[in-house]
């Protein structure tokens, strides 16, 4: 699904990411892990297209390379990013934002747009099943939101567009134990045989409720080392300090 | 993602020339013209000297230059200042008289006037240059006893309600393009409800300048009685030019006890090139007096078009418990400018006044609120909200806000909220990321800043007014 090969990135002339490999086949669940500053979050904006980085190496996606594409392309193949502040956009209902986004990935696809009724009903199930109040839907995008209500509605997307690579970047930031398990439950729910994710993350925590196929440290641009879930356990005792 | 010059402008739709004869008054500004104007519009006596009174004092007055745009000067002695088709000279009876270019003209700019074509539910009103060519729905308007009629029909028809109200919110000594408006109007729509007559349609007037070098100076008067209401709405369009042309209206506005105006404007005047060459210079006075208790009136602004536009749809707000308020959009993109905002007079107790003000700058624009809360001192418990956000697109425009608030009474609360901001570039990201190309993502988040204003249109524009916001911005970010 997802090929990395020996990615270099670049922010005004500063070298953040030196040499990333990374595979993510279909139906694995990898997390990343690191601290600050190793260049985790550069990675799942690269990866969703964000604009002036400066990027060499190998970046492919079912096949193709992602190089040229715009972000808006990426999302409509499949890419889908839970952000680590979602934007607040006022005077936009946070229905009509999620309808207008389904609905452009289902035009790109060649799909019919979704009508009203459907949605609805396809939001009323995503929303009993993670546990979410339906009133969000009502309110202007991530506007007054708290911390948790902004992340939940990040899952809630992620649901409802139904990506191939979700790429979920800290969103376990700053979660209550019961926000954490309903973002658990909104991944756990959806993996299957054909989907894959990239879990970000600083803490060990949130791979106590999802449990990932692949670990990696990521550490000055780099991943230093790769394990299983074991690996995050360990890392949690010792710090990433001794990696180096 | 970078902000980029325009690199294409979305050719102005309504840009198109109708080749058409027509009648002009010789060029320039004197007393013959005036009288020219007021004989072939077989006016009254009183109206001629009405307007000769205006005319010599305009004489002695002088353009107002304080504002935020700045033109080169108008050279009033070389404008037409009537400008008709020929075909109209002799006043078409019904629709079917009506030249058939004039209908294709108006078809073509989305007002079919034809009778079995007609919108529904709107009765319209249809001003081309200097004369209305055709008002619809006159007949069901006229078994509620409402008049909607060309100002110029109303002169001589209803010349005891015109006397009565014609200036009474205007003066002909108000300043110079008023007084100049009132020495050379030619065509406007003239409404007046009844006592308790609530008005079963949206009225409306479709201005359209063809002519080129001739201003267009517009008349409109809104009488509303005891307890009715009506709902009024104004389109405008104009061919793309090099020159500039003036459009300078006054609109007055009369609210009874209890009763309601809600006015709202649509402007889409040809703007000019991308490189800021032509446009319409719409300089415009508005004005409504909530002379009854109980009364209110509402304007709502979308202002897309124009060089330069320049105007403060404004409330006196005489009646006790009297409300006023003002709904703006103010698009800039290119070279365009906008001075706009509003003035809210307190005079009656517990008078309401509301003020929301959005204004989006792209391109080289510069766009300006400006506005006045004046509350007097027999306005006790009189209360103002205002709000203005400014939206930036790029880092070559400009955003200004100038609020004067003055206060004689101490029991009035007046309330001002202002923001300026820039289309975001993460906001931006965010929408891309969900799939939404940059247009779309722009036009969501414009969207959404306006959301309050677009909310006020009748139904039936508010989907056109969200296009034409759309089309506006269209190319402002690359």
């Amino acid at each position: 699904m997802l090929e990395i090969k020996n990615l270099q990135v670049s922010i005004n002339n500063k070298q953040i990411i030196k040499g990333l490999n990374l595979t993510i086949k279909p139906g694995e669940l990898h997390a990343v892990m690191g601290p600050n500053g190793s260049g985790k979050s550069t990675l799942a904006n690269v990866l969703s297209g964000k604009n002036g980085y400066e990027i060499s190496g190998e970046l492919n996606f079912n096949g193709k390379s992602l190089k040229k594409i715009p972000t808006e392309e990426r999302a409509q193949r499949g890419i889908f990013l839970a952000f680590q502040y979602p934007l607040e956009i006022p005077g936009v209902n946070t229905n009509i934002f999620l309808k207008t986004s389904l609905n452009s990935i289902r035009k790109a696809k060649g799909e019919k747009e979704i009508d009203a009724l459907s949605f609805l009903k396809l939001v009323k199930e995503k929303t009993s099943e993670l546990g979410i109040d339906e009133k969000i839907l009502s309110r202007q995008l991530n506007v007054g939101f708290s911390g948790g209500e902004k992340k939940k509605n990040e899952i809630l997307q992620m649901k409802i567009l139904d990506p191939n690579l979700s790429i979920l970047d800290e969103t376990d930031s700053g979660l209550d134990i019961d926000a954490l398990r309903i973002i658990a439950k909104g991944v756990n729910s959806s993996r299957n045989k054909k989907k894959s994710f990239l879990v970000i993350t600083h803490y060990q925590r949130l791979l106590d409720y999802i449990k990932p196929d692949f670990v990696h440290v990521l550490s000055d641009g780099k991943i230093v080392k790769t394990g299983c879930s074991e690996l995050a356990e360990e890392l949690e005792k010792t710090g990433y300090k001794k990696l180096n | 993602m970078k902000y980029q010059e325009l690199e294409k402008t979305k050719e102005y739709k309504y840009g198109f020339t109708t080749d058409i004869e027509s009648v002009k008054a010789p060029r320039g500004l004197n007393k013959d013209i005036i009288r020219f104007i007021s004989k072939i519009k077989k006016e009254p006596e009183w109206m001629l000297n009405w307007r000769l009174k205006a005319y010599a004092r305009l004489q002695s007055v002088k353009e107002p230059n304080w504002q935020k745009p700045k033109y080169p000067k108008i050279n009033y002695q070389n404008l037409y200042y009537y400008s008709a088709p020929k075909s109209v000279k002799n006043k078409p009876k019904n629709i079917d008289e009506v030249d058939p270019k004039l209908i294709e003209t108006y078809e073509k700019l989305g007002i079919p006037l034809k009778e079995q074509e007609k919108l529904s539910g709107i009765a319209v009103d249809a001003v081309f240059d200097s004369v209305s060519v055709a008002t619809t729905f006159k007949k069901k308007l006229t078994e509620k006893g409402i008049i909607f009629c060309p100002i110029s029909e109303a002169i001589q028809k209803h010349s005891d309600l015109v006397k009565k109200y014609l200036g009474s919110v205007i003066p002909i000594t108000d300043h110079y393009f008023a007084t100049l408006n009132s020495a050379v109007f030619t065509d406007g729509s003239f409404v007046y409800v009844p006592e308790g007559v609530r008005c079963p349609m949206e009225l409306s007037t479709y201005f359209r300048i063809n002519a080129s070098q001739t201003g267009q100076f517009e008349r409109t008067l809104i009488i509303a009685d005891k307890g009715s209401y009506v709902s009024y709405l104004e389109g405008c369009t104009a061919p793309m030019r090099d020159e500039n042309q003036l459009h300078a209206a006054n609109v007055e506005l009369i609210a009874f006890d209890d009763a309601e105006i809600k006015y709202s404007t649509v402007q889409n005047w040809y703007p000019g090139d991308k490189d800021g060459k032509g446009g319409i210079y719409n300089f415009v006075t508005k004005r409504g007096a909530c002379r009854g208790k109980n009364s209110k009136i509402s304007w709502t602004q979308v202002e897309t078009g124009s060089a330069i536009t320049w105007k403060y749809p404004s409330c006196i707000l005489q009646g006790d418990n009297s409300v006023g308020e003002f709904y703006s959009i103010a698009i800039t993109n290119n070279h365009q400018k906008a001075d706009t905002g509003t003035k809210m007079i307190h005079l009656g107790k517990n008078t309401k006044s509301k003020i929301i003000s959005k204004g989006i700058s792209a391109g080289h624009a510069d766009n300006t609120y400006r506005g006045l809360v004046d509350i007097n001192k027999n306005a006790s418990r009189a209360r103002n909200y205002t709000q203005c956000d400014s939206l930036l697109m790029g880092n070559r425009c400009g955003a200004h806000t100038v609020p004067y608030i003055k206060n004689k009474n101490s029991s009035a609360i007046v309330e001002h909220e202002a923001t300026t901001s820039k289309i975001n570039e993460d906001q931006l990201y965010y929408c891309n990321q969900r799939g939404l190309d940059q247009e779309e993502a722009v036009s969501l988040i414009v969207n959404g800043f306006c959301k309050e204003v677009l909310q006020q249109l009748p139904m039936e524009f508010a989907v056109e007014a969200q296009k034409l916001v759309d089309i506006s911005l269209e190319g402002s970010v690359g």
